[in-house]
């Protein structure tokens, strides 16, 4: 560097770096100092560098609760994935004028809050919503007996949310991806004969090892941690960490506790972004 | 006769047809009922009764809507212009420079952007609690809790944008200013800035979107009497599903969605019209 260029460029990347520090990294150890804490009384806590939260969170009911979140953010990516697959495969394949506006249609919904496309969703799915109102319509139509299904506050509802929110981010790594694609190799299986299931199965979806990866934790990471969904659509019995970290800080009032919970929930978030990082480097040859 | 698809055609096959519409079905029809029922003329949501306007009567008629309303957009432009300030400084700092700690610093910035969102409202909690803010300022700076947790997770996705346009940037527009004379503020000012103005304008655009659509965060740092609009809706589904919660919801996505169509045009355009 220049000497007589230090002022602007340490204002750039000092300031930034000071927010950072100030209203990021400064809250984040409050919390971690706190996971160390116990509770005394409402409000006070001390300090004395138990690891009585952590240990708490071993609690067969907590274990509980992290193991339906896993396999909640499992379930909802493996079906992103079954999902997201052939439709960035129909994308990329698309007449090249249809692909803006394909794409398009699948960032919107991306762009439309969170908490409004959740409550539409409570409006489609409870008792007396559109889905009830299809199927009993449907069943007078060949006039079968109807029972309005109860499909709100269930874990199917909070798995369903998961995915209509979630599916664009598995959508574009996808495409991403199989845009990059070599053409010419799927032509090559199919000149030698390969069946179109057959060109997908062994020739698509190996290529598509980055996106899937990619895509698996823009979805897993987020829906793990999801707090809005589980609570406007699940039930008593569909909490997932995020609720359970809300509960301690807003009305269990127990600080310390929520504190250990949300860094553990970190920890398995950096261990996934971990993991990505380790498979991309990995297949280094092209 | 209809020729059969080509290998390459997959989506002229069925099936890719059926999942696509599908698809689409599944993330449209929900937030299109929304909108058509935010007009419907009945109560029960769910019957067709004709067309009213009178839900978005009543949402205006709500002054804690309306005022939760100004306040998201008062947030949401406090929280653009510094966010935009602080990730354009943390692009160019991240691209400019070279230093020991730099993948190190690159990733703290990626943080806010990558933890779960509801650890990030725990800590503003707690550190708001903590450092003893005080919560009954006057309205505007009020707000100010909820502004700077704003800030601090918006500005690192305009350091994305940012950087990702400075990484297409020509290193020799900037020697031959330099050969001309240009101090480094000067090469900052009329070479860098310019070229980085796109990414500028689309960081600034996403920021105000990610701004006014935050739920979780501002969750946990606003109070009795900073409500922003997000918020507000929270309380009112959790309370019950009315068509003046539909007609609030439209408002804010027409405002959301408008917001994206400018900064998308605008991206394409600067795109087309640049000089390679």
């Amino acid at each position: 560097m220049k000497p007589g260029a230090g002022l602007l460029h340490r204002v750039a990347g000092v300031v930034p770096g000071l927010w950072l520090a100030g209203f990021f990294l400064l809250p984040l150890a409050f919390v971690w100092v706190l996971s160390f804490g116990e509770k005394q009384g409402l409000v006070a806590v001390d300090i004395v560098w138990t690891a009585d939260n952590y240990l708490r969170a071993l609690d067969p009911l907590y274990l509980g609760i992290v193991a339906k979140s896993l396999w909640i953010a499992a379930l909802t990516t493996v079906i992103c994935l079954a999902v997201g697959l052939p439709v960035a495969l129909g994308i990329v394949f698309a007449p090249a004028r249809w692909r803006p506006l394909l794409l398009l249609l699948v960032i919107l919904p991306f762009w439309t809050n969170l908490l409004i496309r959740t409550y539409a969703l409570i409006a489609v799915l409870r008792t007396r919503g559109h889905v009830n109102a299809t199927l009993g319509w449907a069943a007078e139509l060949f006039g079968l007996p109807f029972e309005p299904l109860s499909l709100l506050y269930t874990n199917g509802a909070v798995v369903a949310g998961l995915v209509y929110v979630h599916l664009p981010f598995m959508v574009l790594p996808l495409y991403a991806t199989l845009h990059r694609l070599d053409r010419s190799l799927v032509e090559a299986a199919a000149d030698l004969g390969a069946g179109h299931l057959r060109v997908c199965v062994t020739i698509i979806l190996p290529l598509a090892v980055p996106g899937i990866v990619s895509g698996s934790l823009l979805v897993f990471v987020p829906a793990l941690g999801s707090y809005l969904t589980p609570d406007l659509l699940g039930g008593p019995d569909s909490q997932m960490i995020a609720n359970v970290i809300e509960r301690q800080f807003k009305s269990a009032n127990d600080w310390p506790f929520g504190a250990a919970l949300s860094f553990l929930l970190m920890y398995v978030t950096f261990g996934a972004l971990a993991l990505r990082s380790l498979s991309v480097r990995r297949p280094a040859v092209p | 006769m209809r020729i059969p698809p080509g290998p390459l055609e997959f989506t002229r096959r069925t099936w890719i047809r059926l999942v696509l519409l599908a698809t689409f079905v599944f993330l449209y029809a929900p937030i299109a009922t929304l909108v058509a029922y935010s007009f419907n003329d009945s109560r029960r949501n769910i019957v067709w009764r004709g067309f009213t306007t009178r839900y978005y009567e009543r949402a205006i008629a709500n002054d804690g809507l309306v005022e939760a309303f100004g306040n998201s957009l008062l947030i949401a432009l406090a929280a653009t212009v510094v966010s935009t300030l602080l990730g354009a400084m943390t692009a160019y700092a991240l691209w400019r420079f070279r230093f020991r700690l730099k993948p190190l610093c690159e990733g703290v910035v990626m943080l806010p952007i990558v933890i779960p969102e509801i650890c990030m409202g725990v800590a503003m909690l707690v550190f708001f609690a903590r450092i003893g803010w005080p919560g009954d300022l006057p309205w505007p700076i009020s707000l100010s809790r909820i502004t700077i947790a704003h800030i601090s997770f918006c500005f690192p996705f305009v350091a994305v944008v940012v950087r990702a346009r400075l990484s297409r940037f020509n290193g020799e527009l900037a020697e031959a200013a330099r050969d001309l004379g240009a101090g480094e503020w000067a090469v900052v000012r009329d070479v860098i800035v310019p070229h980085m103005r796109p990414g500028l304008v689309a960081g600034a655009l996403l920021a105000f979107t990610l701004s006014l659509d935050d739920f979780v965060i501002t969750f946990f740092t606003s109070g009795p009497d900073t409500v922003t609009f997000p918020v507000k809706i929270y309380s009112m589904v959790r309370f019950s599903v009315t068509p003046e919660v539909n007609a609030a919801s439209t408002v804010l996505i027409v405002v959301t969605i408008t917001v994206t169509v400018v900064a998308m045009w605008l991206q394409n355009r600067t795109r087309s019209g640049a000089p390679p």
